[in-house]
């Protein structure tokens, strides 16, 4: 026990002077935004900080709106962003002589699911704003079985429910009785686990256990998410204030690579390439 | 020469005694600061918000452009899943520590008290696993109900948690009752069922409710389990299978996505003031009742 409690101080110890160390030197980026693009930077930050060990990378969620405010207070580098900037935002920006240039990184795209044993196969985005405000409560009504329809969402502070409520919801409420999940992980798990539930997760937690429904009559693919046939999907940006130089660059030439797009991919979204 | 020495372990003495009390007040003053920092993070929702509304409140939409901070739901969610929990968590507690305690054998006792103790050790993440991976399903298929994420399975595996902290405090407390009084009891031709019943359990009565509220605490301040067996829903609940958000599992899902000193921000510190009163009662209570029936023998 007390041998456990020496390794442990000196693991805490060996941080701190790690952190201190990281602290101290080498250049450090800010990045600040949308809570979409945050757990790709993070991902992404922790390699570029294996490749680059002189670069120390400050990453924070707020979302969009706060994160395009940031590079206009030229209080951080880099912004993320899950929508394109608007023109009052280019406005200030010009007035502060501040010159925002985005670089699109990924696709957000969400998918409906349901239990692989559900008969309906194919829903429309209006459809799916009545299930999830409380309209359509039987599967029935959409040509399934005669059962109560078990919705699952996510807890509203996370990125996929924005897109969901912006493009499906069109910003009315889920009805509270919704069950609430803390991750794309716990939604497939839930869904694949009950026969009459429907949830939405990234397009790349989709797994054998899931039926991914047709919406509006289209397969989500990273094809159609990329030609914008698919409807609940939208790109992703990075903003920086001016054509990105030295580190910011190379962090955002890091995203584009191969590598980077690969962890893109692996944290649910659809890569560019 | 005598003096000297024993003025040098005085001093040694005094050191001593003064580094533990350095620690112990380290340890108030590191409560003391996290109250601190609760409230000054807390507080602030109260601008946007009434504390009317935030403790009666319905909805519970903290992200919409207009929105709503009710938290009573949530308050419904845990009080209910607390509740159901300790209703089956404390008789089997509390037999357990009797039966460990009174009746056991010392072969069995021998075995019996590291898998409790065992139980105790598994961690809260892997229980609300089972919870969802094998508990729901076989519930839902049982009852024919929409969900098994639900208040009933939340209850269950809470009880789970709870039971092994009522057990081992609550056959300390057993253990404590003199052999004397045991003796006495059954000399005076009482069998081992009503010595047990009227001279055991009122003896060790104070140390068994220390136990129930300890364990009750566990539950209330329990996360992982209800963030991912009570199914989410802030609604207050009207039947046992109604699905239910209870107060950590919205701090835990929501807090790290939540803007930086944001309303939503302080909303979340805000349920933690709440909760933080709660387990503080709770603590009051097992204080109280600890010092009203201490065991006078």
């Amino acid at each position: 026990m007390i041998k456990q409690k020496g390794f442990i101080m000196g693991l805490v110890i060996l941080l701190m002077v790690f952190i201190v160390n990281k602290a101290f030197c080498g250049t450090s980026i800010i990045i600040k935004g949308s809570t979409t693009v945050l757990p790709i930077c993070q991902k992404i930050a922790e390699e570029f900080m294996k490749i680059q060990p002189d670069t120390n990378l400050s990453v924070s969620g707020g979302g969009s709106g706060n994160g395009i405010k940031a590079i206009i207070d030229n209080t951080c580098d880099i912004a993320m962003s899950s929508r394109f900037i608007k023109s009052k935002e280019t406005a200030l920006a010009c007035e502060k002589n501040i010159l925002p240039v985005p670089h699109r990184i990924a696709i957000d795209c969400i998918v409906p699911v349901v239990h692989p044993e559900n008969k309906v196969t194919d829903i429309t985005m209006e459809e799916l704003k009545k299930i999830y405000t409380g309209k359509i409560k039987n599967w029935k009504e959409l040509g399934g079985i005669d059962k109560k329809i078990v919705i699952v969402s996510r807890d509203t502070s996370s990125g996929t429910y924005e897109l969901w409520h912006e493009k499906v919801l069109k910003k009315e409420r889920v009805i509270p009785s919704a069950l609430l999940q803390a991750s794309n992980g716990t939604v497939a798990q839930a869904v694949s686990k009950n026969k009459y539930a429907i949830g939405y997760i990234g397009i790349g937690y989709i797994n054998k256990d899931l039926k991914a429904l047709k919406v509006n009559g289209v397969t989500a693919t990273v094809d159609t998410a990329m030609n914008g046939m698919y409807p609940i999907s939208r790109p992703l940006f990075l903003f920086t204030n001016g054509w990105p130089e030295g580190k910011s660059a190379s962090f955002i030439n890091f995203i584009i690579s191969p590598k980077g797009q690969g962890l893109v991919k692996g944290g649910g979204f659809v890569p560019l390439f | 020469m005598k003096n000297k020495g024993i003025s040098k372990r005085q001093v040694k003495e005094k050191i001593i005694s003064s580094a533990f009390l350095l620690i112990a007040f380290i340890s108030i003053t590191v409560l003391f600061l996290i109250m601190l920092f609760l409230f000054k993070e807390g507080l602030p929702v109260f601008k946007v918000v009434s504390l009317k509304e935030f403790l009666l409140g319905k909805l519970w939409y903290p992200t919409d452009d207009y929105p709503d901070f009710g938290i009573f739901p949530m308050i419904a969610g845990t009080l209910s899943v607390t509740f159901f929990a300790s209703c089956l968590a404390v008789p089997f507690g509390i037999m357990g520590a009797i039966y460990l305690a009174e009746i056991a054998s010392n072969r069995v006792r021998e075995w019996l008290k590291p898998v409790f103790e065992l139980l105790a050790a598994i961690p809260s993440v892997v229980i609300g696993f089972i919870g969802m991976v094998v508990i729901a399903p076989v519930m839902q298929n049982i009852f024919d109900i929409p969900t098994g994420l639900n208040m009933l399975n939340a209850s269950f595996m809470l009880a789970l948690m709870a039971v092994p902290t009522i057990t081992s405090i609550a056959e300390d407390a057993i253990n404590a009752v003199p052999q004397e009084l045991k003796d006495a009891s059954l000399a005076l031709g009482a069998t081992r069922w009503e010595t047990i019943l009227k001279v055991v359990l009122p003896a060790s009565l104070s140390g068994i409710i220390t136990a129930v509220i300890l364990g009750m605490s566990r539950v209330i301040g329990e996360t992982m389990v209800v963030l991912m067996v009570a199914g989410g829903a802030a609604i207050v609940p009207s039947a046992l299978f109604d699905p239910v958000r209870p107060m950590t599992a919205s701090i835990a899902a929501e807090m790290g996505e939540a803007p930086f000193h944001g309303e939503h921000y302080y909303a979340l510190f805000a349920i933690g003031i709440i909760l933080f009163i709660f387990t503080f009662i709770f603590n009051l209570i097992a204080d109280y009742v600890s010092y009203k029936y201490k065991q006078v023998i």
